[in-house]
């Protein structure tokens, strides 16, 4: 019970935070909102007892995307957009495919049969960072290794076209 | 545990429906790639709810190199999007047309 409680409060939020987002005209709010999205996310991870992606998903997002975001955001001195926002085609056809695919993904998750229906969620499987690095380190080694260098070429692109001057 | 794994369905399909819609109602560059961190949010969540509904850890790992990767994509966009507001002075979409002629 406590659990479920738990889940609506978080699970609320985390709407409530997501059209904040959406909604507001300010990037720095939007960036702010997001942040609060984040945070009741890996509130979510904590009760399916994830706690070590909980713990990445603050440090990394919550912490290092968004400090980048809202850094951007203020080197690019960006303020409240200055034009109104008007409602016209490309909003109505975004509402229009935003609602359609919600439907879909709605339904598919209301009328899945019996796998899905009579899944069990078994909390001895923990997602502690002991099992996590077990399989991370053997078995996934060399995905992990990859991950290393395209992280390094990101670094390297994004100074590269940061400090590049066009014509 | 008794909350059922429908509900992390539910609430993701909400959340990836609202990055949907923030990509294509705005226009400011930074918002849409702040929709597009949101939608991948939503697919983790996605991820680690079937994962430890199944017990196979193999999802967190997934989950694990998403993070990875969305990390690499916001510092190379967000460098992308530095690049264009050097150039065109805007963050825009509707004010950039590179290709449109």
């Amino acid at each position: 019970m406590l659990a479920q409680t738990f889940f609506i409060a978080a699970g609320l939020l985390a709407v409530i935070a997501a059209l904040g987002m959406l909604v507001s005209r300010s990037p720095v709010r939007s960036a702010l909102w997001l942040i609060l999205v984040m945070l009741c996310v890996a509130g979510l991870y904590m009760t399916l007892s994830a706690e070590f992606i909980a713990v990445v998903q603050v440090l990394v997002y919550a912490g290092a995307i968004m400090v980048l975001f809202l850094f951007v955001i203020m080197l690019l001195n960006l303020g409240a957009l200055p034009n109104l926002e008007r409602v016209d085609f490309k909003k109505g056809v975004g509402f229009v495919l935003g609602t359609v695919i919600l439907a879909q993904l709605v339904y598919i998750t209301a009328t899945a049969s019996e796998p899905l229906a009579t899944a069990s969620f078994d909390p001895v499987e923990t997602g502690s960072a002991l099992r996590i690095a077990e399989e991370l380190f053997t078995r996934y080694a060399l995905p992990f290794e990859i991950i290393g260098i395209l992280l390094l070429v990101a670094t390297v692109g994004a100074v590269m076209l940061a400090k590049r001057t066009f014509e | 545990m008794e909350i059922p794994l429908t509900w992390y369905l539910t609430l993701s399909a909400v959340l990836f429906s609202i990055g949907v819609m923030g990509v294509l109602f705005r226009s400011n560059l930074i918002v849409i790639l702040m929709s597009v961190e949101l939608m991948l949010n939503a697919v983790n969540l996605t991820l680690i709810a079937f994962s430890q509904f199944m017990g196979d850890i193999t999802g967190q790992i997934l989950v694990f190199f998403v993070i990875s990767v969305a990390a690499a994509e916001a510092a190379v966009g967000l460098a992308i999007v530095i690049a264009i507001f050097r150039n065109k002075l805007t963050v825009d979409v509707n004010d950039i047309k590179l290709f449109r002629h």
